[in-house]
């Protein structure tokens, strides 16, 4: 059973809080494709921190906080300079800023610890990989108000963020700040950044900005769902990672955090209706299985329209040459059709044979036809093609204006190669009468 | 004679037109020079618009005709020159102005609904901290249905079809209730069907009054399109009534010859930038 401790309630608290709070902040940010930064203020982060220890002589959180929020926005003022003035590569910046405030970090941790007592018992190596256990109310506190000013801020400005973050150009034009919404999200994913520091410490919680918006992608297509569920996501990946480093307790709380928010990501990612992995994969296959079942209904009725007629059953075997597939490929594609009811089978000396039913008849003249509507239109219109051309070819109609359509109809009819469906027929017929021709 | 008001002149700057001098112009460029890292891209550029047109803008690539527009509406800094909407700064006059943006400078992954997007048009209007209303999105439907996309409305922006990703564009300036509209590119990469609703808007626009500047590639639908051309080749080569400038002549100034002139003379400038 799990010891419910009034400390292990006050982490629990904290961390989860912090998990809400970066799900929110860290949505904007990985929508904005800025997900390294978030990376790099925290890297960076170190060094203000050590320094403000030094500078003070003693342990105190929020200065230490202050200064490593300082030294981490200097380094994103530093990044976007070089940025600017320099032709260097982006990622080529990032990854130095990263590092050489990083190691500095590292290079103060060590003679801190190695100059005093007190240095040694502050226990600053906590602070690259976290660690959840000393932290106090006061912490809980400060945590707590970082994550309500995000929500407050989301809420109150989420019109406004929303614009800004899909497109700030027609936000500038409108009069929006656009550049000062940027920074206020800026400045919340900062907050958010340093003050989940001691928690998860100075590498992994970029990652805690990162996962719980990336997660939560795969499960909606709407803005407020995504922060909602972020905020939920990054809630419970605290406070089931900080449970998890209790039980365990030589574990420090920022990795198994993390290991717990990339678990949560990767079932996601796979499993995810529409956007994951399996169900993309499933979407593909089916859309091969459509693409061959065409390919099949085509071939028979264009056999229909040659010298043997309307009578056109064929073996396995002359599927498979006539589609020029493997025999496996053919008799799958044979066994998805035979279910779908556009084929039949027969037996006959040559074995079982397959030929269209009549729904079969019907749906392989809409396809022909559209084959073949395609086909013209693009010879037609080299300069639109491939924005129209849709792979299921019975939606011609949807996709092309009618008079293009008909257009290009009255061009196969009179080469007779438009396979007439019987609402088109009859339309053709009474079009004939009207015009007091023949029928 | 239909008495053509005076448009634009590449060469005299600002004329003054008899009829009009007492009323603010609609439109008021004047000396506008733009330059990314001290190269121009466009230079010393005069149009003015007295009464509500519909103008095509266009140009080779890389002429400036995107900067132009961007460079109106303050998206990009002005190196020289000044800018007049309405008679005032442009910055004064948002609520009168629509913008449709290229179509590729925005992410269309973003978790957002085609109605989200149209309603950002009424954001304008709305200002901070309110929340569109049942009005807004009644309007935001109706807009929709005007570009042919009521039944997409719930759809995230990225399953349309790039046609229908511009007229969603086209749907949020129309929120957007405005007086000029600023069009950059809506027919670019579109299908057929998207085109004549781009210019059935465009048309439809014009009839209740409304200015138009629509960055336009396609020379063969110029004339049909637009009753008034600015050609952009760095400079503005010519601006007028369409049938008046829509000539081979200007053309070729505009595309051929003229450009290699320019091209000289933007290196000769760059060389003296370097050595200064």
């Amino acid at each position: 059973m799990l010891d419910l401790s009034y400390n292990t309630i006050v982490v629990l608290l904290g961390t989860s809080l912090l998990g809400a709070g970066a799900g929110l902040v860290g949505s904007f940010t990985v929508l904005r494709g800025r997900a390294l930064i978030g990376d790099v203020l925290a890297h960076a982060a170190l060094p203000g921190l050590c320094l403000a220890f030094l500078i003070l002589g003693r342990r105190n959180l929020t200065s230490m906080l202050a200064g490593a929020l300082v030294s981490g926005l200097i380094a994103v003022l530093l990044l976007t300079l070089l940025r600017s003035a320099t032709r260097v590569k982006d990622d080529a910046v990032m990854g130095t800023i990263r590092s050489v405030f990083f190691g500095g970090g590292v290079v103060l941790i060590s003679y801190i610890q190695n100059r005093s007592v007190e240095g040694s018992k502050a226990g600053l190596d906590s602070y690259i990989l976290g660690k959840t256990a000393g932290m106090i109310a006061a912490d809980v506190q400060l945590i707590g108000g970082v994550a309500l000013a995000a929500l407050v801020c989301i809420v109150l400005l989420y019109k406004e963020m929303q614009l800004a973050s899909f497109d700030p150009g027609f936000a500038r034009v409108q009069g929006w700040p656009a550049l000062a919404l940027d920074n206020l999200q800026m400045a919340l994913a900062a907050l958010v950044t340093v003050v989940g520091l001691p928690a998860v410490g100075a590498v992994l919680v970029a990652a805690m900005l990162i996962l719980p918006g990336v997660t939560m992608r795969f499960w909606t297509d709407r803005l407020g769902k995504l922060l909602l569920g972020a905020a939920l996501i990054g809630a419970t990946i605290g406070g089931a990672g900080t449970l998890a480093s209790a039980k365990f307790s030589l574990l420090p709380a920022g990795p198994v955090i993390i290991l717990v928010g990339t678990f949560i990501f990767v079932l996601s990612m796979l499993f995810a209706p529409r956007r994951g992995v399996l169900a993309r994969a499933a979407a593909l296959r089916d859309f091969r299985r459509m693409l061959a079942r065409q390919k099949l209904l085509a071939a028979l009725y264009t056999f229909c329209e040659g010298p043997e007629g309307d009578d056109a059953w064929l073996t396995d075997e002359e599927i498979a040459a006539t589609l020029e597939m493997s025999p496996r490929a053919a008799r799958r594609v044979v066994y998805d059709a035979l279910l779908s009811g556009a084929l039949q089978p027969r037996e006959s000396a040559k074995g079982t044979e397959y030929g269209l039913t009549e729904f079969g008849w019907e749906h392989a003249i809409l396809i022909v036809r559209g084959e073949r509507l395609w086909r013209l239109y693009l010879l037609e219109h080299p300069d639109l093609a491939g924005q129209l051309v849709d792979l299921d070819l019975t939606k011609v109609d949807e996709h092309l204006p009618a008079d293009v359509v008909q257009d290009l109809e009255a061009k196969l009819r009179a080469e007779n190669r438009l396979p007439e469906t019987d609402a088109s027929a009859d339309a053709y017929a009474a079009a004939h009468r009207a015009a007091g021709g023949g029928p | 004679m239909i008495q053509v008001p005076q448009a634009a002149s590449s060469t005299t700057g600002v004329k003054t037109s008899d009829s009009k001098s007492n009323t603010a112009r609609i439109l008021d460029v004047h000396d506008m020079t733009v330059a990314y890292h001290q190269r121009p891209v466009l230079w010393d550029v005069d149009f003015t618009l007295d009464e509500p047109r519909l103008v095509g803008i266009i140009g080779p690539n890389g002429a400036g005709k995107s900067t132009f527009i961007k460079a109106i509406l303050g998206l990009v800094p002005l190196a020289g020159g000044s800018v007049k909407l309405f008679g005032t700064a442009p910055e004064a006059q948002r609520k009168r102005i629509g913008y449709v943006p290229q179509r590729e400078s925005v992410d269309w992954d973003f978790p957002v609904s085609v109605l989200d997007v149209v309603l950002m048009g009424t954001y304008g209007r709305l200002g901070w901290f309110r929340r569109p209303r049942a009005a807004d999105i009644a309007w935001a439907r109706e807009c929709l249905a005007q570009v042919g996309l009521a039944d997409f409305a719930y759809r995230q922006i990225g399953q349309l079809s790039g046609g229908q990703q511009q007229r969603t564009f086209l749907a949020r300036a129309l929120a957007q209730k405005a007086d000029i509209y600023f069009m950059d590119e809506p027919m670019a990469g579109v299908d057929a069907a998207t085109e004549r609703v781009v210019f059935a808007l465009l048309k439809q626009l014009r009839a209740e009054g409304k200015t138009l500047l629509v960055v336009h590639h396609d020379l063969r639908t110029v004339a049909e399109y637009f009753e008034m051309v600015a050609m952009l080749n760095m400079r503005l080569t010519a601006a007028g009534p369409t049938a008046e400038v829509f000539t081979p002549d200007n053309l070729r100034k505009t595309y051929g010859g003229r450009l290699e002139v320019l091209d000289a003379a933007a290196e000769a400038l760059r060389k003296k930038q370097r050595s200064d």
